[in-house]
């Protein structure tokens, strides 16, 4: 019986967060709190030859200078990268700074301050001299073509570094059509509202941190692997969490940074990076040049699908985002290649940025399909149905749930795209150039590999707290787990209380991969069926319950009420049969196993972008005047936070088409535009008019409530539809993002 | 953030007795630059003297049309004065396309006028900038340069003037009245702005301590007709790649009277005089505006990623004359 799930609940945090009252890891007030400043290295590759922190000692309010001379320990063993969702230590990288003066990237820690004041540790910071060998960089991969090898395995060695099937040099031997081209994606960085922090304090052997973080528990494993420490000694409290977009996906050094500060100077820290610092400390998505090239019949059928990446990843890690999956399962095509090559670079280990891989591999993907439907002459959803996947190609297992087709024939409906003219630069107003464009959206559904638990206590009074330990990082996924609980229980959503964000609260995975709330609702529906089902068997256990004797299985619960299916008149509420049996609350845990990945489906989300553009030619200028989107994302927990996430996600993608790019100073090895004012996002201007709408598909196999995830789908594809429609706009096809003014003009 | 102190001016002549005292004391308007320079380090005051309670927010009507801003006025006031959307729209329409809501609610006409570079090499403490910490060199030269000047410049400095205000300003010969302890002066706009040259740590003709007090904007009846055009990457909140302020007067298609000046793309807010020269008298049409707008972009010089600016300036200018005409 479902009353809340779907529904638009407005958000049980809304009030605590426009208020205020809501604290964040920098927010945490404690007695005796100081404040610890990080300092990246200004080199990109080098030795430290001095590092004189005697000034800095000196200044008003500090209390320590910490460098690679008078760290604490750490262990020597470190753990290794490996992506959260793992359910494991979850390290960004297979690097812990601060055990020599080596410098491998630019921005890399060297050294904390810690003062009285923030401002003070500031300023004590910009007083550190440090004295550099610089040896020659490579930041780009212009500077490394010379050195590009083909990675074994790739991200956290998870991934092959090169996949086929089938003979893709005979399937392109038989194309009628070649489409090949190289694409470019600039560096993004994440950049959510609220920089990475962390606030540390000891108590003896105890450690508990207030961390910003997509998973308590990821940060509480990393943080005990990196220091050396148990598990049982180390806590982590995150409750809200100011943005993250996969910034806060993996735990990087400033956790075990902060917690070695605290134990150096014997009193709480507080560790916030500062917003330059968020384009150096914690990941990014990655530079990248993808080849790609697509065989077909002339009735469209692929023949061919090759698929090459090359990026720069660090000393440390062979990382690159999974770029090429989508062009391997997207479409029926009997033979695939893709190889991801790597640049050993000065670079921190890239890593997640929402919709991470996907959304570059998309972006090739989709805009050579576009370039294929103009060289086939077939509208690009013909082409798309054309190749259409009715089982996965790479396993040859049927999908768990589609609607790919009907997302594209909602779109086109919505988009009004029939009877358009796909003649390139035929529609004008004034001096603009108006196009539109589409593209098809995929984002996989990622395995889960830990148990997923809950705990749900109902009390006599009828209200019900449901405890996990998952952070709410501004998705929803409280209010959204609040709804689960409440159906679960055969309650209103007002009745229930959810606490998370500690990892003293049942396990959960960390929240990434558009997997959290599919993941986190499994645990919180199966603790809250087990208390329903033991408060039942209760009643039917009880001699003076009316619903003595009764199959459970012809029990029904509505708002609190027990009674027999079709029979309101016999039953009793929860509160009737624990005030009479003494009891003040009944309390379950509950944990959901996933299955083992693979069984025989293959699983994953599908949707269609629009977009249409107006360009001015003269001034090169490219507006977005509407987009529509409409997804497959199985079950919507919440259709208000679904909504909102598959919205931001698609604006996100005016941003990725148009904007976002990080640019590397090759010479000093460092980023050139690291702030907010110099690294472009849409503002509220650049957003158009956004049509959203949902394809219902049932999805038996995912999890038990059927939730694909909407974290990131809404931003796949939409840049790719954006590119198609510049292309029809203006007659120009560009292989590289962001598409700026320079080269319009 | 290294420790300043902070003090409320209640008159002009303390606010530049106190100044004028003390090398390290400085002025505060609207903050809205300031702040930040001293949040990144880049700039550094022992003592701040806040100035935003002076009698200077005042816009004055002139005898002949021409108005006076006071130097503490808001940009969002002025933007929104009457007698500045009618008589200059293109002051009204550069002060609106600057900012953002909020930080044109607090800033004022003459921080406007000095608010620094936007240059990432001036704005990082430690990468080389003349500017900045002169002799040290030029990061933006062989660095990432897409958003740098193409006229103005020199090899000590490429740094393109960020103000859009100014670019109006420049195209209306404004004069900024200036008050030091030696009394007061009045400076005319184009010469307020120094081009860098050998000295690009000198941005103003001001003595320490000299105050603007405000900024006078002579009769132009040809403004009533006027543009101020903004390109730019994305539709908000973003400074200019390239911009132009333009007024014009057309009789029996000729040009009769002509203002242009252009920004985002020099060192300084660039006074299109060869193209004025050329428009006068010229017909009104696209094919005169294209020529004088080659013609004012000739001397235009490239770095390695900006070379899109000299076209962009150009269309930039002759779309601007074209939406006045």
């Amino acid at each position: 019986m479902s009353t809340s799930i779907g529904q638009p609940v407005e958000r049980v945090d809304g009030s605590r967060k426009v208020t205020g009252a809501a604290r964040y890891a920098a927010e945490i007030p404690l007695p005796g709190l100081v404040y610890a400043v990080l300092i990246g290295s200004r080199i990109p590759s080098g030795r430290i030859t001095y590092i004189d922190t005697s000034q800095a000692e000196r200044a008003v309010g500090v209390l320590a200078v910490l460098t690679h001379l008078n760290l604490g320990p750490v262990a020597e063993q470190q753990p290794p990268l490996m992506p959260s969702l793992g359910g494991g230590p979850a390290p960004g990288q297979t690097f812990f700074p601060m055990r020599d003066d080596v410098i491998h990237y630019p921005g890399q820690h060297i050294a904390v301050v810690v003062a009285d004041t923030l401002e003070r540790a500031q300023h004590a910071a910009s007083l550190v001299d440090v004295t550099y060998a610089e040896t020659p960089s490579i930041t780009t991969i212009d500077q490394g073509r010379t050195q590009v090898y083909d990675a074994e395995r790739i991200f956290g060695g998870m991934m092959p570094g090169r996949v086929t099937r089938g003979d893709v040099e005979a399937g392109l031997g038989q194309a009628d059509v070649l489409v090949t081209a190289t694409y470019r994606c600039a560096p993004n960085h994440q950049n959510p509202i609220e920089t990475s922090a962390t606030t540390a304090m000891w108590d003896g052997d105890l450690l508990t941190l207030w961390d910003g973080t997509q998973g308590p528990n990821a940060t509480q494993l990393t943080v005990a692997a990196q220091l050396g420490v148990p598990l049982d000694q180390v806590r982590v409290i995150a409750q809200f969490v100011g943005g993250s977009f996969g910034s806060k996906a993996m735990i990087w050094d400033h956790p075990a940074l902060a917690a070695l500060a605290a134990r150096h100077v014997g009193r709480p820290v507080r560790l916030m990076l500062d917003r330059e610092q968020m384009f150096y400390s914690v990941g990014h998505r990655e530079e990248q040049e993808q080849y790609l090239a697509l065989g077909a019949r002339s009735d469209g059928r692929l023949t061919a699908i090759r698929h090459h990446k090359l990026s720069p990843t660090s000393h440390f890690d062979d990382w690159a985002g999974i770029s090429l999956a989508c062009s391997a399962t997207l479409y029926a095509c009997a033979n695939y290649e893709s190889v991801y090559r790597l640049i050993r670079a000065n670079t921190i280990t890239p890593s997640f940025m929402r919709a991470p891989g996907e959304v570059e591999g998309m972006f090739a993907l989709e805009t050579a399909m576009d370039e294929l439907a103009y060289e086939l002459g077939m509208d690009p959803i013909e082409l798309r149905l054309v190749n259409h996947a009715d089982v996965d190609p790479e396993s040859g297992n049927p999908w768990s749930s589609k609607g790919l087709k009907e997302c594209y024939a909602r779109g086109a409906e919505l988009f009004g795209w029939a009877g358009r003219d796909p003649r390139p630069k035929a529609r004008r107003e004034g001096n603009l150039l108006i196009g539109s464009g589409m593209a098809s959206a995929f984002y996989p559904v990622a395995p889960v590999f830990t148990p997923q638990r809950a705990r749900a206590r109902l009390y006599a009074d009828g209200r019900a707290v449901v405890q996990a330990s998952f952070s709410e990082f501004g998705t929803g996924v409280t209010t959204a787990m609040t709804q689960v609980a409440a159906d679960g229980l055969g309650i209103v959503a007002g009745a229930v209380r959810l606490e998370c964000g500690d990892t003293a609260l049942p396990n959960t995975v960390a929240a990434v991969g558009s997997a959290g709330t599919a993941a986190f609702s499994a645990g919180v529906h199966a603790a809250v069926t087990a208390l329903r089902g033991e408060l039942v068997e209760r009643a039917i256990a009880d001699v003076k319950s009316p619903l003595h004797g009764v199959d459970p299985a012809d029990v029904d619960v509505l708002d609190g009420c027990m009674m027999v299916r079709g029979r309101p008149e016999i039953g009793e509420t929860y509160g009737e049969l624990m005030r009479r049996n003494h009891l003040t609350d009944v309390e379950m845990v509950g944990s959901w196993s996933p299955p083992p990945p693979g069984g025989g489906y293959a699983s994953a989300t599908f949707g269609a972008q629009f977009a249409e553009v107006a360009v001015d030619q003269d001034l090169g200028s490219i507006r977005v005047r509407r987009m529509t989107g409409v997804f497959a994302p199985g079950r919507i927990l919440n259709r208000r936070a679904a909504h909102s996430q598959l919205m931001g996600g698609m604006l996100w993608g005016i941003g990725h088409a148009l904007l976002e790019a990080t640019h590397m100073d090759a010479v000093q090895g460092r980023w050139a535009n690291a702030s907010l004012g110099d690294y472009l996002v849409p503002v509220n201007a650049d957003a158009p008019d956004v049509q959203i709408d949902t394809v219902e598909v049932e999805d038996t196999v995912v999890n038990p409530l059927g939730v694909k995830g909407v974290g990131e789908i809404g931003l796949v594809g939409a840049g790719a539809a954006i590119a198609n429609a510049v292309f029809h706009a203006t007659g120009r096809r560009f292989h590289q993002i962001p598409i700026t003014i320079d080269d319009l003009v | 953030m290294r420790p300043f102190s902070y003090s409320r001016a209640e008159d002009v002549g303390g606010a530049i007795a106190t100044v004028t005292a003390d090398r390290a004391t400085d002025y505060l308007a609207g903050g809205t630059t300031k702040v930040d320079m001293l949040r990144i380090g880049t700039e550094w005051s022992q003592r701040l003297v806040d100035i935003a309670d002076l009698p200077l927010t005042q816009i004055d009507d002139l005898p002949g049309g021409g108005l006076r801003l006071g130097a503490v006025a808001r940009m969002s006031d002025v933007a929104m004065a009457a007698a500045v959307r009618e008589r200059f729209p293109m002051i009204s329409q550069a002060l609106l396309l600057g900012a953002s809501a909020q930080l044109r609610n607090m800033a004022t006409m003459g921080g406007n006028l000095m608010q620094r570079v936007r240059c990432g090499y001036f704005r990082d403490t430690r990468s080389p900038c003349n500017k900045r910490d002169p002799g040290s060199g030029c990061a933006a030269i062989p660095g990432i340069n897409r958003g740098h000047a193409v006229l103005g410049t020199s090899e000590h400095c490429v740094a393109t003037h960020p103000s859009d205000l100014a670019v109006a300003l420049v195209a209306l010969d404004a004069v900024v009245h200036v008050q030091g302890r030696g009394g007061a002066r009045a400076i005319p706009i184009d010469d307020f702005f120094l081009l860098p040259g050998d000295t690009p740590q000198l941005e103003h003709p001001l003595e320490h301590g000299e105050l603007i007090t405000a900024i006078e904007v002579p009769a132009a009846p040809v403004a009533r007709r006027s543009t101020y055009l903004k390109v730019r990457d994305r539709e908000s909140y973003e400074f200019a790649l390239a911009s132009a302020a333009v007024a014009l007067r057309v009789e029996d298609g000729v040009v009769a009277d002509v203002r242009i000046a252009l920004g985002g793309v020099a060192t300084k807010p660039w006074r299109a005089r060869r193209a004025e020269r050329m428009l006068l008298g010229a017909q009104a049409d696209r094919e005169s505006f294209e020529r004088a707008a080659r013609e004012e972009l000739a001397a235009a010089v490239a770095q390695s990623m900006n070379g899109y600016k000299i076209e962009l300036a150009q269309r930039t200018m002759v779309r601007a004359l074209e939406e006045t005409r």
